[in-house]
């Protein structure tokens, strides 16, 4: 009796023993699970296998900006069309709510007083409303927009209707390889002149002006380079024909319900992250550089930012994933993500829920972990390093 | 280990709900029938909240059938999505939603149509001003189209067997399609035809609706049930077949006392007067009596919630009995 317990007063062997017994519980749990419904599945005369992925869908997704979509294309294809939906709501809405977001956060430390007002009525009331509510408030508002036949017309190229914002079509003729090669070489060029410009204003302490060159050769070699080889571009413009406008470049409301209501709600959020940074560095800093007379632009630029970046970032990776992970709620207006498109018609149509769930949950969570890690390397970049 | 994965199986087995569902219903004191959120004339509350429609009589003539009251049964609305998911995981006993009967659900999902109640077909509806007269003048429109659903399939294969494109706007439920049509960021919702007489009834003016003519589709739409409860699977079967017979037998509920002490066989055995036809499917005697007492026949029902004097006006034409030139068709009651 005694030696019995005395094992147990062992801290090694207790913390083993505790261990071992979770570890085991959860095993018999998870074979639980598995076991319970396979036998259902099989006792409701259920099929189950991945076989169906290689079945035509037999329906058709209208929303497909990459891939060519027709009805005899597999439940795979479904797949890959609803990932790569998937990713343009989430990367789109990304950045579109860090830029509103960091302006934002900004404004709100203003010293007018409307200004930051303003933006604390925008955060209080963008982030205390359910997204899925203002999903489906910018959706019917955008369906309140004109008749495709009454659309209204912007600029005399745009047309705008509740079908979606319809624009020319850029076209890419022989010769416009040489421009993008030239806005790659240029961008590659300003990459090297800011590194080189860094060095020697470590040595010298002579300033280059690089931001004023890069434009330079980003923006008007390549412009001067389009017009020597004569325009090589042209437009296909939207014209109504029938029932819709043929030709030119659509953006659906559903997408752009999507968009707005990601970014404006997720952007609410990144403000109040990038206020807490900016406010986390200590005012002495703020005092010690006007002191030693830099310019205002560049304390924010030189100091504050680097410095709040610090305590930015981490909160910013949670914001992108739960950006991303909100962009399931496109089923609400019917936008074909990866949930509506395979883990909801797919499913629907093949009865194969298990399945088509797990392919689209390890795929949230692929995504979810591709952009931690990406986003950890930065951060690692830019943590305070000691010399 | 085998004894193990035993019993795993045992107790899967007390947490898999299909079997008896018979017993469970009775146990219960009410019917779980899985409706649509809501299509009028098939089931959608009328003014005073309660469900009324085909589909909605017909979970309560099975309601009527096991508790011989048609009040005994909680309606449990359904998307065109979820419906087989609710069926499957026994949070209803049975779906009267407008489901049409396919190979690849009676067998792969494993589900039991146990009949037809309409006989259905896909059309397409369009506005009157859009000056389009048939299907195949459709090329380059959006149609809006339920997902998870028979007639997704059939717009497409419609659509390429024509060699014309569109542009397809899933939506989830009937009133979301109503309202995309109606706001015009579709031109064209194609359902079950029923469906679209059902959608246009609904319209503040339905003269701005047209249906087309074609039907591209057969669309079956019956009761279901989960398969392997055989017990089950007949009490609604024949519950639905009652009220076909006796369409078919004159009787209505108005004269169905009167028709007790009729001198015809099948009469006499459909009312429970001769035979112990509810005994052999565990009902009382009477239960085909009631459904008709209380619900009436099939005609009466066609007649109240779709026939042509609702604002559906759908003639009988495919549903009309066997005997009149439809294809409504009971096994004998003997």
């Amino acid at each position: 009796m005694r030696s019995n317990l005395g094992f147990f007063s062992d801290e090694k062997f207790r913390s083993i023993f505790f261990q071992t017994l979770v570890v085991g519980l959860f095993a018999l749990g998870l074979f639980f699970v598995i076991t319970t419904t396979s036998y259902n599945l099989e006792k409701r005369n259920i099929a189950t296998g991945w076989s169906f992925l290689q079945n035509p869908a037999g329906f058709d997704i209208s929303f497909s900006p990459f891939l060519e979509f027709k009805s005899t294309d597999t439940h795979l294809k479904v797949y890959f069309v609803g990932v790569l939906n998937t990713l343009l709501v989430s990367v789109t809405g990304c950045i579109a709510a860090t830029i509103l977001g960091f302006i934002l956060g900004i404004v709100r430390l203003s010293s007018n007083w409307l200004l930051s007002r303003l933006v604390y009525i925008y955060v209080e009331f963008s982030r205390n409303v359910p997204l899925l509510l203002q999903i489906i408030l910018w959706y019917s508002i955008l369906i309140q927009l004109p008749r495709v036949k009454q659309s209204l017309q912007v600029l005399d190229v745009f047309y705008i209707s509740n079908r979606g914002l319809y624009s020319p079509r850029p076209i890419f003729e022989s010769g416009f390889s040489y421009v993008s090669i030239a806005i790659v070489l240029a961008l590659i060029s300003s990459f090297l002149i800011n590194r080189w410009a860094k060095k020697r204003q470590d040595k010298t302490g002579q300033q280059f002006p690089v931001f004023s060159s890069s434009i330079g050769l980003i923006f008007i070699v390549p412009l001067i380079l389009f017009f020597i080889l004569g325009s090589p571009l042209s437009f296909e413009h939207p014209e109504l024909k029938g029932f819709n406008f043929k030709g030119g470049l659509v953006i659906r409301p559903e997408f752009i319900a999507m968009f707005l209501a990601l970014s404006i709600y997720t952007a609410a959020f990144i403000s109040e992250i990038v206020r807490a940074g900016i406010m986390s560095v200590s005012k002495g800093q703020r005092e010690a550089s006007a002191a030693i007379g830099l310019k205002q632009t560049w304390i924010m630029r030189l100091i504050i930012i680097p410095q709040a970046l610090r305590v930015i970032v981490p909160p910013l990776t949670s914001q992108y994933l739960n950006l991303t992970k909100n962009s399931s709620l496109g089923i609400a207006v019917g936008y074909a993500d990866l949930v509506h498109g395979f883990g909801g018609i797919s499913l629907n149509q093949t009865g194969q829920a298990i399945e088509c769930m797990a392919i689209v949950m390890a795929t949230y969570l692929s995504i979810s972990l591709t952009i931690s890690f990406f986003m950890n390397i930065y951060n690692r970049s830019i943590q305070f390093k000691e010399k | 280990m085998k004894k193990l994965l035993s019993i795993f199986a045992v107790v899967a087995f007390a947490f898999s709900a299909n079997a008896g569902t018979l017993d469970d219903v009775k146990n219960r004191g009410f019917l779980k029938c899985g409706v649509t959120t809501g299509l009028a004339g098939f089931a959608a509350p009328d003014d005073s909240g309660e469900w009324a429609g085909l589909d909605a009589d017909m979970c309560r003539a099975v309601a009527v059938a096991v508790f011989g009251d048609r009040s005994k049964v909680e309606f449990i609305t359904t998307t065109g999505k979820s419906r087989f998911p609710t069926l499957a995981s026994g949070e209803v006993d049975m779906l009267a939603r407008n489901t049409t009967w396919t190979i690849s659900r009676d067998v792969n999902l494993g589900f039991e149509f146990v009949g037809v109640n309409f006989y259905d077909g896909q059309g397409f509806m369009v506005p009157s001003a859009l000056g389009v007269s048939s299907a195949t003048e459709l090329d380059g429109a959006t149609v809006c189209i339920q997902t998870g659903t028979t007639t997704e399939l059939n717009l497409a294969d419609f659509f390429r067997l024509n060699g014309i494109s569109y542009e397809a706007l899933p939506i989830e439920t009937n009133d979301e399609g109503k309202e995309n049509l109606f706001a015009g960021r579709c031109d064209v919702y194609t359902t079950d035809a029923s469906g679209l007489s059902s959608t246009r009834a609904a319209a503040s003016n339905p003269d701005k609706w047209v249906v087309l003519p074609e039907i591209i589709s057969k669309e079956p739409l019956g009761p279901l049930v989960r398969h392997g409860d055989h017990q089950w699977g007949d009490v609604v079967r024949w519950s639905l077949n009652a009220m076909i017979i006796a369409e078919e037998l004159g009787i209505t509920s108005e004269n169905v006392d009167a028709q007790t002490s009729s001198n015809v066989p099948e009469v006499l055995r459909l009312l429970g007067v001769e035979g112990n036809y509810g005994e052999m499917l565990e009902l009382s005697n009477d239960w085909a009596y009631q459904i008709i007492k209380q619900i009436g026949n099939y005609s009466e029902s066609y007649e109240a919630n779709v026939g042509p004097d609702t604002p559906l006006e759908i003639a009988r034409g495919l549903n009309a009995l066997w005997t009149q030139g439809g294809i409504l068709y009971a096994p004998p009651f003997r």
